[in-house]
Order: structure tokens, then C-alpha cells, then sequence
């Protein structure tokens, strides 16, 4: 049965559990065989700042090459960061060598989109899972191994598996059950906050629906915070407390779910909403579409100014100039568009 | 029935038990019956290690003892031929059925040893070289290629010459010339499952590297190792003929499949059975390892053995 | 409206080295001419497979056609598919059906410019000649929208991005103006911007030339906005057959009706969880004995697990195998 809709973004909520300051990752192209030397970068992050507060879901949003997973990586320090500062309720995570990054890995856990690949297939369910503990397990006592095998059956009862299939491996299982198997091994720890890294999107849609309801449910059990990245647009607003659409390695705007999808200030938020099909014929047939031309450019050569402006229906001389400022705009409510204001100078009329 | 029943969140929990280690076993034996080629395989394989262990059990002469009265007495199922010496008799009149028997330890034992010696270093330089990566890397793909580009029969010759033939130096030959191929699959395979997202996840949930290494990466090396394994214990088995039929392996007092060939080639249009038969072994056990390599290649990655498509 | 295909009692294994799969388990469907039919189902329901066997485009063995027939109306004489020999299917391939495939990038040949791509089947099929099929072939491209078509016929299929290589797969299908184009799942490698636009090609394509398309996808959203009619297909068998609109208002499946549900949809700002469908697909290594969504059904009764259901009348131009009557609430009675 579905819970009463319980609001997760209430307002009290302001406590701020991760802070990313001018987050940039650039990989460098090279060129050569033996004297290999530099020739440009993909930045497939370009200077990103949010927050995410303690016990919300902030989702990620946008096309492929736009940086979100890597956004996501770089957090967790899993691909470090080329500038920009990341923090982790008091803790700098960019300032720590691996030691100490090892050390709060608890606190943070990540979520992958191919649950297949992600499961080493040479391990049982119950290895897999308590490999955290295994790992983690010194530091505070050593746990027995009585301990930990009650706590990977109850892990596994909390996702909805059954505990006795403790010594089954990863192939034995079903899509959807591989994806339980990782939020298992994930919240082995207890961990504070999560990136979901696409993590649905290789499923089924009735499987998605599943392991949706269990992220929410473990959210409200467990109370923890998510960044939860996807390309389905309908899925992190189903999801998500505030969103942000990310294009071409940068934030284009980030907002309150309801006021960004309500009230779109960026002109590519607005596209992409446009873009999304609703499944009902009758709206369709009636909505008038505002089509993008053209395709992502590549994040090795970005465009000049705006990223956006080459696709983007309201460009003009100034976004093929200056990049705009990614700033807020409304309280809350952040973008990055040089006609973006508080009139709706960047909504674009409909065709 | 449906073995399933729904639970309070509106899953289905799967209540089929877990397999037991006995239904394990009933299992493997029912991948090996299904593919039957692998089972023949197994079978062969089994033959060649059984005469090899028992030799002097089952061999009904001393593969050594001359009996010149005897000499060149074909197969028992030939005209002239007796049940005396089944495979009939070589130039000395030494039993060949005997000598087969014996040869196959020759024949294992440098195919056994040989492998196991360039599986055992190769893995060891292949996991440091695609692990570490880097400059390392280079230096030791370098030497992999320099390996590769001896010309391999000039250099058996040449060290046969300078220490003489024993059985130690063929292996040691063959595990060296051997080594670059596990070192170049082994190097792949760690550079794959290095990207792979269980090397990634274990990082994030904070593995060191001594873990990743021996937890995650080694485990998903054995599959593949094993199989190159198989094929090369083969090809071993088969140059250790080529180089005995040249008469560069084993002295020729050893009863090996290589130098029944070189003593057969004299006489092969009269009496061909002399050098046919040490050669169907040959082709026995060849086929033997390929049949069983074949399907391990299937088999073992538990991945693929469950493929429903 | 005249029908173009009709497919009857379509069943198909796969003998693999674990058993036999039992992938389409008698699908009867009708294709009208001019019209768009989508088939709807998850990963492994059978709805690519099946238009993949009408036209031999899967390895046999291992599959197997056990029963069925395929009839292919042209002028209103039928010819059954799946009886053509090796020959005649490629003269019905490509000429008279036309084949969008998933990944465009693996069904272009990459040694082969795309303009010459094009130009293939309409030198092979309508026996052009080198220059006018060249000429069309750059008609064609820009007709897929494609700008600067006349420099991008001589490209690789490398030098396309993801969107333009799907639109050159477009132009390799329409070429030979086939009177249907099936389309297998087109948009699903595509970001969403760039599905937008495919699915507003193929629908101008589709207005322009009269075509026939039946449009494979898993996505709910995209059919809304393209098709006329839909089938949907669970674990092999076709589930439901109905109008459009009919479809989504008033579903006469529990899968049906559960995969609707299941879906977020951007227009709804509601908190609530999403309806999942319990429990995954079943295991296809069994010759079905009931219904196949039973295991998984809300509304399961003694019935569903002693035969397969048949097709049942739920409206105008609406079928489905379902033994409960989800609009009166009560199992079915047979008349």
C-alpha cells in the first residue's frame, strides 16, 4: 500500500550536509605516443556550486555529456576534482588524502546505474554486503561474524529480499534485485548520504516503480539525503525535493521542484520539459511543442559564452559573448540566463 | 504452483531454498552432460592422466626391454599382428602400447609444469603491469615483445647444445617462451575489470588496494586463466612432440610420444605403425585439452552460464 | 481501411543451450493500412522479436517458428512472411517494409558512406542508376533533415552524431518508398531533446507518404503521442489490443493498468508513491499453461491459473486476454 503522501522537503529542513563550492573536472586530451602532451580538455564540469540539505533529495538532470555523473563522482571524491571545494558537513573532502577520505567513506555512499556490473560476480550476496562492515569493521570493534550476518539478513529484509538467499550470487538474481542488493551493500553502514547515480534507468518501468518506492521509503525510515541523478525528467520530479538541470558541464538552474517545473526561469529547462512525453494521448495531441534543434555539442569544444546559446531559441549577440552568471534570481530559485529575471524576461512564447 | 508469495511492500519474495552444496556437484555434472563434447573431452583427458599416474601398473612391459625376435610386429588387429604386443612392436621390438603408456608422463609432465610455471609468473608480472600501469607498464610490455620476437626454435636449439637435453630444460623452455601470453591476458583482464563498477563500488565503500587486488580482481581472473591454460597445456603437449621428433627435447633412452615420432619416420612406408601410433596419441590428447578448454570457455564465467537469450 | 498485415497464432521458441524459451506464445494482431500500431511491453515481452521474425531477421536456429502465419497484403492478394523463401523476403525487404533499427550505429555498415547506404537498396530495388540514385539519395537526406545534405553523403557513420545517424537509418527505410516502416524502438539510445525531434520526423514522414508504421517501444509517454492503435505485450503474449485513447482511459488489463499507473508523469505534482506491479516478468523456460501475468496480478482468481485467456470484446476495436472484467469489477462470464 502506498503511504500518505508525506512532504520530504518541509521547511524546516535547512541544515546543510553537503556544500560544493566551484566544482571543476577537466579531463586533459592528449596527443601522442611517447612524448604525450596536452591539447585541450573535456570539461565536463565547469564550475558548479550547490548544497544539499540534510535529508532531502536534490535531483540531477540533463542530456548525456552534460557532467551529472561526474558531478556526482567528483563528490564522493571517487574522480578528483580539477578546482572547487567539497564538503561534507564540516569536513573539506577536498582538502583529505585517501586515509582520511577512507575514513569518512561511511558517512557517503554511491548507488550505480548497471546494477549487473557493479556486483562482483565471484562473490555471494552476503559477501558483498558485508564487505563494508569487513572493511570498516576494525575501526570501531571488530565485528563477529554472528553480528554481521544478522545485519546483512537484516539489510536484506529492509530492501525486500530474502534473507536466505544470503549465498546467492549476483546472477542468480533478476535486474531489479541486483539493484536491492546494491542499496543493501550501501546502507551497510548507515550512511548519511547517498548518490544514486542513475540507478533506474536500466530498468523495467514496473520494476522501476519498485526500487523508486524503496529509495523514498528508506529515505523516510532512515532519514537519509540524496543526490539523485537521472536523465527521466518525470522520474526526479516524481523524486526530488529541489532540481537541477545541468547542460553541458554547467548548472543552468536549480530550484524548488514545484516552482521550477511550475515556473521554469532557463529557456533549456523549459525545452527539455517541452521534450518530455506525457502518456496521455489527448494532452499530446494538444500540446504545442517547442523544438530544440540540433544536438548536445561536444564538451571538448563547448561554445563560446552561453553553452546553451546554439540550440537556444531566445539566443542573441550578448550569449555568444559572455557567459552569463549563474545567480539567484528568486529567493531560492538559481539560474544561469542573461534574461532571466523576476518578470519572466526568459520565458519563451509559446509557437 | 507459483513458488512465490507477495509481502507487505508489494514484492514477491522468491521462497525457493538455496541450492546446497550437493545440488552444487548434481549441477556441474549437468552442464557436462548437456554439452556432451566437453564430457568427451573430460573423458579423454581423464584416460591420458590415469596411464600417466599408473604407468607401471598397467603398461604390460618395460617400455625399455629390447626383444629383438619381436622387432617390427604389427598391431594385434593386423594379419601378422598377435595379442602379445597389442600396438605391436617398434625397431628394437620395445612394446609400444608401453611405451605410449609411459610416454604420457613425459608428455603431461612438461605440459603440467610448463604451464604452471608461466601461468604462476605471468599472472604475477601481468597483474603488477596492467595494475600499476605507467611507466612500469611499458617496461614490461617491452620485454613481453622482446619474448615474443626470439625466434623460438634457433634459441631451443642453441640452449639444448650449450646444456644438453633433460626434461628440466624443456620445461623451463617452454614456461619462459609461454610467459608473454599469460602476461598479455592477464594485462587485458585487469585493465577491464580494473573499469569495471564492482572495482568502483569497493572503492567508494573504501577498499585499499591490497583488497581490490585479491578480493576483486584476482577471484575474476582465475575463469579466463584457466582456459588459455587448457589450450597451451595442448600446444605444449604438441611442441614437446615437434622438438622430440627433431630430437631436441628428452634423451632419446625416454620413452616420449616425441622421440617414438623420430624413431618411426625411418620406417614409416613399411612399417608405419611405429610412428602412426605415438602420433594418434598425440592427436588424442590434443583433442582432448580443446575439447575441455572449449567448454570451460563457456562454462566457467558464471555469467555466461545463465544466459537466457 | 484495408489491412495490410495479418498475423495469426504467432509462435516462436528458441532452443538454447539451457531449454527451450518460449518467447511469442500465439500472437494474432492486424495491421491497417495508413495507420500507426504501436507495441508496447518490457524487455523480453516478445514485441521486437515478433516483428524481427516476419521479417527472417533472426538467426534460425536458434529460433524456431512452431505455428502461425504472417499474411502480407499486397492489392489484396495475402502472402504469408514467414512461408517466403530467402529470395522473395529480400525482395519484400526493404522495397515493401522498411526496418528502423535501435542502434544505428551497429546497423550501418561503418566501412560504407551513408549516402551510398541509401543509394544500395534503391539501385538493388527499383534498379536506379548509379547518378539517380545519388541524386535521390540527397533528396532523401534532406528530407530526414539533415542539413547540408549534399556534403554529408559522402560521410561515414561516425562522422554523424547519435540523432543524424537515426535520421539516415530513417532515409535508408523510406528510400524505396515500402508501403509499411517498422521501427524498433528508434528513440530509445536518444537523449530527449533529440527524441523530440525524431518522433516529429517520423510523424511528418508518416502524413506525407501514407505510410504504415508499427512503432516498438517500451515507452508509454511516446506512444501517447504517435500512435493510433497499440498492442501491448507481457512475457510473449499479447495482452491487450485497443484504440489509443481508449487505451489509456480505460485499460481492460491489470498489466495494462498497472504499467500506467506505475508511471511518474511530469504534469502531476502529487507526493504520492507510484503503483508498482509486484514481483519481475516470469521465467520463459516453461510452455505457458495460464495466464502469464498471473503470478504478478491484483486481481488473480482460480481461473487465471487453469487455461491461457483468450481475446475478449472490451469495446470498439478493443481486445483483451484477461478473464476479469476490470470495468464491472467481476470475473468474466463466457457467453
Amino acid at each position: 500500500m502506498p503511504d500518505p503522501a508525506t512532504p520530504c522537503g518541509a521547511d524546516n529542513r535547512k541544515e546543510i550536509l553537503v556544500r560544493v563550492k566551484g566544482l571543476k573536472k577537466h579531463f586533459p586530451i592528449l596527443r601522442g605516443l611517447i612524448w604525450q602532451r596536452q591539447v585541450g580538455a573535456v570539461k565536463a564540469v565547469d564550475d558548479v556550486s550547490f548544497d544539499i540539505r540534510r535529508g532531502e533529495t536534490l535531483g540531477v538532470v540533463g542530456e548525456s555529456g552534460c557532467g551529472k555523473s561526474t558531478t556526482g563522482r567528483a563528490i564522493l571524491q571517487l574522480q578528483r576534482p580539477s578546482a572547487g571545494k567539497i564538503f561534507l558537513g564540516d569536513q573539506e573532502l577536498t582538502a583529505l588524502g585517501e586515509p582520511e577520505l577512507r575514513k569518512l567513506r561511511p558517512r557517503m555512499q554511491m548507488i550505480f546505474q548497471d546494477s549487473y556490473d557493479s556486483l562482483n560476480p565471484r562473490q555471494s550476496v552476503g559477501q558483498i554486503i558485508a564487505e563494508p562492515m569487513v572493511i570498516h569493521g576494525d575501526q570501531n570493534r571488530t565485528l563477529s561474524r554472528q553480528h554481521m550476518r544478522n545485519r546483512v539478513a537484516e539489510l536484506l529484509d529492509l530492501v525486500g529480499l530474502n534473507p536466505n538467499h544470503i549465498s546467492r550470487f549476483s546472477h542468480e538474481f533478476s535486474g531489479g534485485q541486483r539493484q536491492r542488493i546494491n542499496i543493501a551493500r550501501a546502507l551497510s553502514l548507515n550512511p548519511e548520504f547517498i548518490v544514486c547515480d542513475e540507478p533506474i534507468s536500466a530498468l523495467d518501468v514496473s520494476i522501476q516503480a519498485q526500487v523508486v518506492n524503496l529509495f523514498k521509503d528508506l529515505q523516510r525510515r532512515l532519514g537519509l539525503t540524496y543526490l539523485f541523478i537521472a536523465h527521466d525528467l518525470s522520474m526526479v520530479q516524481h523524486i526530488s525535493d529541489r532540481v537541477a538541470v545541468m547542460y553541458l558541464g554547467r548548472i543552468m538552474e536549480l530550484a524548488d521542484r514545484d516552482e521550477l517545473f511550475d515556473a521554469p526561469l532557463h529557456p533549456y529547462t523549459q525545452c527539455l520539459m517541452s521534450a518530455v512525453p506525457i502518456p496521455d494521448p489527448k494532452k499530446e495531441r494538444n500540446r504545442r511543442r517547442i523544438t530544440l534543434t540540433g544536438e548536445v555539442p561536444s564538451p571538448a569544444h563547448p561554445p563560446r559564452g552561453c553553452v546553451f546559446h546554439t540550440r537556444c531559441p531566445l539566443a542573441e549577440d550578448i550569449c555568444s559573448d559572455k557567459t552569463p552568471a549563474y545567480r539567484e534570481i528568486l529567493p531560492d530559485h538559481f539560474a544561469a540566463c542573461h534574461f532571466a529575471d523576476d518578470k519572466g524576461g526568459s520565458r519563451i512564447q509559446e509557437p | 504452483m507459483p513458488e512465490t508469495s507477495a509481502d507487505a511492500t508489494g514484492l514477491l519474495v522468491d521462497e525457493t531454498p538455496d541450492r546446497t552444496f550437493r545440488q552444487s556437484l548434481v549441477y556441474v555434472g549437468r552442464l557436462f552432460w548437456r554439452d556432451k563434447t566437453g564430457l568427451v573431452g573430460l573423458i579423454m583427458f581423464l584416460m591420458v592422466v590415469f596411464s600417466a599416474i599408473f604407468a607401471p601398473w598397467i603398461a604390460p612391459y618395460d617400455p625399455l626391454q629390447q626383444d629383438l625376435r619381436a622387432a617390427k610386429t604389427p598391431p594385434a588387429w593386423t594379419e601378422k599382428g598377435s595379442f602379445d604386443h597389442p600396438l605391436g612392436t617398434d625397431n628394437l621390438g620395445r612394446d609400444i602400447l608401453s611405451r605410449i603408456i609411459y610416454g604420457s608422463r613425459v608428455s603431461l609432465t612438461v605440459g603440467f609444469f610448463g604451464v604452471l610455471i608461466a601461468c604462476s609468473l605471468g599472472l604475477t608480472i601481468g597483474l603488477i603491469s596492467g595494475y600499476v600501469g605507467g611507466r612500469t607498464d611499458n617496461i614490461i610490455m617491452g620485454g613481453v615483445n622482446l619474448i615474443l620476437s626470439l625466434p623460438y626454435l634457433v634459441f631451443v636449439v642453441f640452449i639444448a647444445a650449450i646444456l644438453g637435453r633433460s626434461l628440466l630444460i624443456v620445461i623451463l623452455i617452454f614456461a619462459f617462451t609461454d610467459i608473454p601470453i599469460f602476461v598479455r591476458i592477464t594485462r587485458g583482464e585487469v585493465l577491464r575489470i580494473r573499469e569495471s563498477g564492482f572495482v568502483e563500488a569497493a572503492l567508494s565503500i573504501g577498499a585499499k588496494r591490497r583488497r581490490i587486488i585479491f578480493r576483486h580482481i584476482l577471484p575474476n581472473l582465475i575463469g579466463p586463466l584457466i582456459t588459455i591454460a587448457t589450450f597451451e597445456m595442448s600446444a605444449m603437449i604438441f611442441y614437446e612432440a615437434g622438438l622430440g621428433f627433431l630430437g631436441l627435447s628428452v634423451p632419446p633412452s625416454v620413452p616420449s610420444w616425441g622421440n617414438m615420432l623420430a624413431v618411426g619416420r625411418k620406417y614409416l612406408t613399411i612399417y608405419p605403425w611405429i610412428a602412426t601410433i605415438p602420433g594418434l596419441a598425440i592427436v588424442f590428447t590434443g583433442l582432448a585439452m580443446n575439447l575441455l578448454g572449449d567448454w570451460l570457455r563457456d562454462v566457467i564465467d558464471p555469467r555466461l552460464r545463465r544466459v537466457k537469450k | 481501411m484495408s489491412t495490410i498485415l495479418s498475423v495469426r497464432d504467432l509462435t516462436l521458441r528458441f532452443h538454447t543451450f539451457d531449454g527451450v524459451v518460449h518467447a511469442l506464445n500465439g500472437i494474432s494482431f492486424d495491421v491497417q493500412a495508413g495507420e500507426t500500431l504501436a507495441i508496447v511491453g518490457e524487455s523480453g515481452s516478445g514485441k521486437s522479436v515478433t516483428m524481427m521474425s516476419l521479417l527472417h531477421l533472426l538467426p534460425m536456429p536458434p529460433a524456431r517458428i512452431a505455428r502461425g502465419e504472417a499474411l502480407f497484403y499486397t492489392n489484396g492478394t495475402p502472402t504469408d512472411l514467414l512461408k517466403m523463401s530467402r529470395a522473395d523476403m529480400h525482395r519484400v525487404r526493404g522495397a515493401q517494409i522498411g526496418y528502423i533499427f535501435q542502434d544505428a550505429l551497429s546497423a550501418l555498415n561503418p566501412v560504407m558512406t551513408v549516402g551510398r547506404q541509401i543509394g544500395e537498396s534503391l539501385v538493388m530495388h527499383l534498379g536506379m542508376d548509379a547518378e539517380t540514385a545519388r541524386k535521390r539519395a540527397i533528396d532523401l537526406l534532406d528530407d530526414v533533415g539533415i542539413p547540408g545534405a549534399r556534403a554529408r553523403y559522402r560521410n561515414y557513420p561516425h562522422q554523424f552524431s547519435g540523432g543524424m545517424r537515426q535520421r539516415a537509418m530513417i532515409a535508408i527505410a523510406i528510400a524505396c518508398n515500402p508501403r509499411m516502416v517498422i521501427a524498433d524502438e528508434p528513440t530509445t539510445a536518444l537523449d530527449v531533446t533529440v527524441q523530440a525531434q525524431i518522433v516529429e520526423l517520423a510523424k511528418r514522414i508518416q502524413r506525407e507518404r501514407g505510410m504504415t508504421v508499427v512503432w516498438i517501444t517500451h515507452d508509454l509517454g511516446v506512444v501517447a503521442g504517435i500512435a493510433d492503435r497499440v498492442l501491448v505485450m507481457y512475457a510473449g503474449c499479447p495482452v491487450e489490443i485497443a484504440p489509443v485513447d481508449d487505451l489509456y482511459d480505460h485499460p481492460q488489463h491489470p498489466y495494462t493498468r498497472g504499467l500506467l499507473s506505475a508511471l511518474p508523469r511530469l504534469d502531476d505534482r502529487s507526493r504520492r508513491d507510484l503503483a508498482s506491479i509486484q514481483g519481475a516478468p516470469p521465467d520463459m523456460m516453461a510452455s505457458p499453461r495460464h495466464c502469464q501475468f498471473a503470478w504478478r496480478c491484483p486481481y488473480v482468481f482460480d481461473r487465471c491459473w487453469k487455461a491461457v485467456p483468450p481475446y475478449y470484446p472490451a469495446g470498439k476495436g478493443h481486445a483483451t486476454q484477461c478473464f476479469y472484467d476490470l470495468e464491472n469489477g467481476r470475473p468474466r462470464t463466457d457467453a
